[in-house]
């Protein structure tokens, strides 16, 4: 079993868990784990069908977008982590 | 929400956005949700890693500052609240590029910062729908 990492502002969805245990073969597996655990999750981290573009899924210390994305192997112990891309910025 | 700040960290977070200026500058916000109200007790000041000739619009940090202060706040017993960073010459309200952006459950403090001086700060967060930024009452104790 591999688990995620959540960020802070995301634990409330998740009963105020740093980590949760999650299923799966692949990364994409995983979150399908994850969300199907805690389903207000979903909203603030897929688009669609799609990851938002400021979620980033790390494997280890490895951002799964120079991996193979949501097709990343992992394994059992495996510790994926799901860290924001902060940015702001004033009118244009 | 009311956001508790005390008067010593936001005098930090204006120094160090007036220094950034004319740039962004920013960081991050540790403290404690509690009685429905949001204390912030430090703060991090994060380096700015947007393209340089962007940066007097444009505000960014890596995802490993962010796993760095989560890391230490977990540690600390405290949480990534929120986090902080300037508009030059610019309101202290939350753009487009902002909102797209922007985290549930997470405190926005945003500062105007005019002539390399920090004006107005107020405190935003983002509703659940994502549609818009309602603010918060900033309290400086």
């Amino acid at each position: 079993m591999a688990s995620i990492k959540l960020p802070t502002p995301l634990r409330p969805y998740a009963g105020n868990s740093a980590e949760i245990e999650v299923q799966g073969a692949t990364v994409g597996e995983a979150l399908a784990s994850l969300v199907g655990q805690h389903p207000d999750l979903r909203a603030h981290l897929f688009d669609g069908e799609d990851l938002r573009s400021f979620v980033n899924v790390f494997v280890g210390e490895e951002d799964i977008r120079f991996l193979q994305d949501l097709d990343t192997p992992i394994q059992a112990g495996s510790r994926l982590r799901i860290i924001p891309a902060i940015a702001g910025g004033r009118p244009i | 929400m009311a956001v508790h700040l005390p008067e010593t960290l936001r005098a930090r977070i204006h120094h160090l956005l007036a220094e950034a200026y004319p740039n962004e500058g920013g960081g991050f916000l540790l403290g404690r949700v509690e009685d429905g109200g949001v204390a912030v007790l430090d703060i991090r000041p994060v380096q700015n890693v947007f393209a340089k000739e962007e940066q007097h619009h444009r505000y960014a940090m890596t995802p490993a500052d962010w796993a760095r202060l989560e890391d230490e706040a977990d540690a600390r017993g405290l949480g990534l609240v929120g986090y902080f960073h300037s508009h030059p010459d610019s309101p202290a309200v939350p753009s487009e590029y902002d909102r797209v952006h922007a985290l549930p459950n997470f405190v926005y403090i945003i500062a105007s910062v005019v002539a390399a001086r920090a004006a107005e700060t107020r405190a935003w967060r983002l509703a659940e729908t994502r549609e818009r930024f309602d603010e918060q009452p900033l309290v400086v104790i």
